[in-house]
């Protein structure tokens, strides 16, 4: 008689079938996992390998020099470095709260019929191409700054350019002057940049936040009406630090695409390699620079910009690490 | 008895019980709709100061409704719409012009699933007090103690006021909620299924604290667990389909009902 035979054999030869795909299915999936560590060690080890000759010459000065000089063949990564801080954290001072208004307003005030057109169409301006923002920003709106809203910045906020006397802010609030001073007559700048990024990235850290907004739950928003807080008490009181790890993820996303945003950047920045404590003066990021001289760059000076995007993951990483302690230490208030 | 509450007697249904003479709630041809759902209808009761009043009813009959218009808590959502007057104190609280604060302040609630808010057990009590009062740093500590005693958690709690509220048992969460609900001060409390989300254990706690609290404030619970309300209140409200079938003394709900269908449902028929 086979059958019984079979009939327990079967589902021997099954148990083993089966462990022998589940390690093999979990093999890879470690593959899967271990091959994004091997390409972000990669991509850093190819960077500083290809900028160690950069590095070799120069030392720390590559750092703190704001030198950068094809025809003396002199690089510092000063210009760059700020240029890419200063045009991040203007376009995070400017997305964080326009986005966290847009998130509150369609998971906690709009009209259920407003929610999904609106939220799609975040996800729509999200999803176009940098160049276009790059285009706009060149033809549309660095004009329309520099012939609108950079004199009244200038006036209201900066030195005068023609006798250097500060307005009435810059007279009362310490490096104001300094900081929205120009005589450059062009709309390219640190600011411009950093209102352009500000516009990319505001749609994805409001469809982050407006995601975990929604994730609240309603009997603890309830609880908060019923002690008597308005809405804006229960947005800010309970529903932020409720989502609080998770919506300093959707700003850190934001923050990561805007350091290394690179054609709208080249665009609207000016690509000036000088220093300058103005925000309406043109300026250089580590990815404007690399874009625009990458295509003509031999020697010590292809070897700089290498060094460049290393240090554009340094910078990414120390940003990331800040987010890692910013979480930390909030939590550790809570009493968690 | 005036004649004002001599009349609102007479407006009740007959198989009403003769209403407390001084009522601290006191509601009159309440309809409420969501959706173009007609979900109470026509309720009239009193609901007497000082006293438990337990609302009971199967699943869908509207007491949760009934209890979230107290408190105008369902106002947070559009399209729904309450018509009719619930006077608190004689103050008709469904009147637009009666102030969400002043009505939130004095009634509180607190919900079926315990909700601490994210912060620390000190914060959660503190957190309501410093929406209606701006008290120095003492007097805050003394009500918050204050309130955690009234809510049989300082014990429990009072080495721990600055740890995170979740770190707490569910009945001690469930606690920590009816003590931010009192630290306000509130004159009604509502209580929506407070124990269903909790162990036996924990549900002798919050019936005894109810017990406990009922002097000092009118207590309003809705409850699916018939038991309980027979346990806690001194008045019990019967729902089915909307309707307030029958309201009258627990003893009498319990014992003699009025009506058939009250009668079905306490001995389990149906529900």
């Amino acid at each position: 008689m086979p059958e019984p035979v079979i009939a327990i054999a079967a589902p021997e030869h099954r148990a083993t079938r089966d462990a022998r795909h589940d390690r093999l299915f979990a093999g890879l999936l470690k593959a899967c996992a271990f091959l994004v560590l091997a390409a972000l060690l990669g991509a850093a080890f190819a960077t500083l390998w290809g900028g160690r000759e950069a590095f070799d010459t120069f030392g720390w000065r590559f750092l703190t020099s704001a030198a950068w000089d094809p025809g003396s063949q002199e690089y510092g990564a000063l210009v760059p470095v700020y240029g890419t801080l200063a045009t991040s954290a203007i376009a995070l001072l400017i997305a964080v709260p326009v986005s966290f208004g847009i998130a509150l307003y369609l998971s906690e005030v709009a009209p259920r019929w407003l929610r999904t057109p609106v939220a799609s169409a975040i996800e729509l301006l999200a999803g176009i191409p940098s160049i276009i923002y790059g285009m706009w920003g060149l033809f549309v709106f660095a004009p329309f700054f520099a012939e609108h809203i950079k004199p009244w910045l200038t006036t209201y906020l900066g030195n005068n350019p023609d006798d250097g006397n500060p307005s009435w802010v810059a007279g009362h609030v310490p490096f104001i002057g300094k900081m929205f001073a120009s005589d450059y007559p062009f709309g390219a700048s640190i600011l411009t940049a950093g209102i352009v990024l500000a516009i990319m990235i505001i749609p994805f850290i409001s469809s982050v936040m407006r995601e975990v907004f929604q994730t609240v739950p309603t009997r603890l928003k309830e609880s908060a009406y019923a002690l008597g807080s308005s809405t804006w008490e229960v947005s800010w009181d309970i529903v932020l630090p409720y989502t609080r790890s998770a919506v300093i993820g959707g700003i850190f996303l934001g923050l990561g695409r805007a350091l290394g945003e690179t054609m709208a950047v080249t665009f609207v920045l000016g690509n000036a390699m000088d220093l300058s404590a103005s925000l309406l003066d043109p300026g250089a990021s580590i990815a404007s620079t690399i874009a625009n001289q990458f295509s003509e760059a031999v020697g010590l000076q292809k070897s700089a910009l290498m060094a460049l995007a290393f240090l554009l993951f340094v910078v990414t990483f120390v940003v990331l690490l800040i987010a890692r302690l910013m979480l930390r230490r909030l939590a550790s208030r809570e009493g968690r | 008895m005036t004649s004002r509450s001599m009349n609102a007697a007479l407006a009740l249904a007959p198989s009403m019980a003769p209403p407390v003479a001084e009522p601290k709630l006191k509601v009159r041809d309440l309809h409420f709709h969501y959706d173009g759902f007609h979900a109470l209808k026509n309720i009239g009761m009193d609901i007497p100061e000082s006293q438990v009043t337990a609302i009971i009813g199967p699943s869908g009959c509207g007491k949760s409704t009934l209890l979230r218009i107290f408190n105008r808590i369902y106002a947070i959502y559009p399209k729904l719409k309450a018509t009719g007057s619930i006077e608190l104190d004689g103050e008709n609280i469904l009147d637009p012009r009666y102030s969400m604060n002043r009505l939130r302040s004095k009634v509180g609630m607190v919900f079926q699933k315990p909700v601490p808010f994210p912060m620390t057990i000190f914060e959660n009590v503190a957190y309501g007090i410093r929406h209606h009062e701006r008290l120095s740093r003492a007097d805050l500590e003394a009500r918050v103690e204050q309130a955690l005693r009234a809510a049989a958690l300082w014990d429990e709690a009072k080495d721990k006021l600055k740890a995170n509220a979740l770190g707490l048992s569910g009945g001690q969460q469930q606690r920590l909620c009816i003590a931010r609900a009192i630290a306000l001060k509130p004159e009604v409390l509502l209580l929506d299924e407070p124990t269903s989300a909790l162990d036996p254990i924990a549900t002798g706690r919050i019936e005894q604290l109810i017990e406990e609290l009922k002097s000092q404030f009118t207590i309003v619970i809705v409850t699916h667990n018939m038991q309980q309300a027979a346990r806690v209140s001194d008045r019990t409200a019967f729902m089915y389909l909307g309707e307030l079938v029958e309201f009258d003394e627990t003893e009498k709900i319990f014992t003699k009902p009025g009506k058939k269908q009250t009668e079905d449902y306490i001995t389990g028929r149906f529900g």
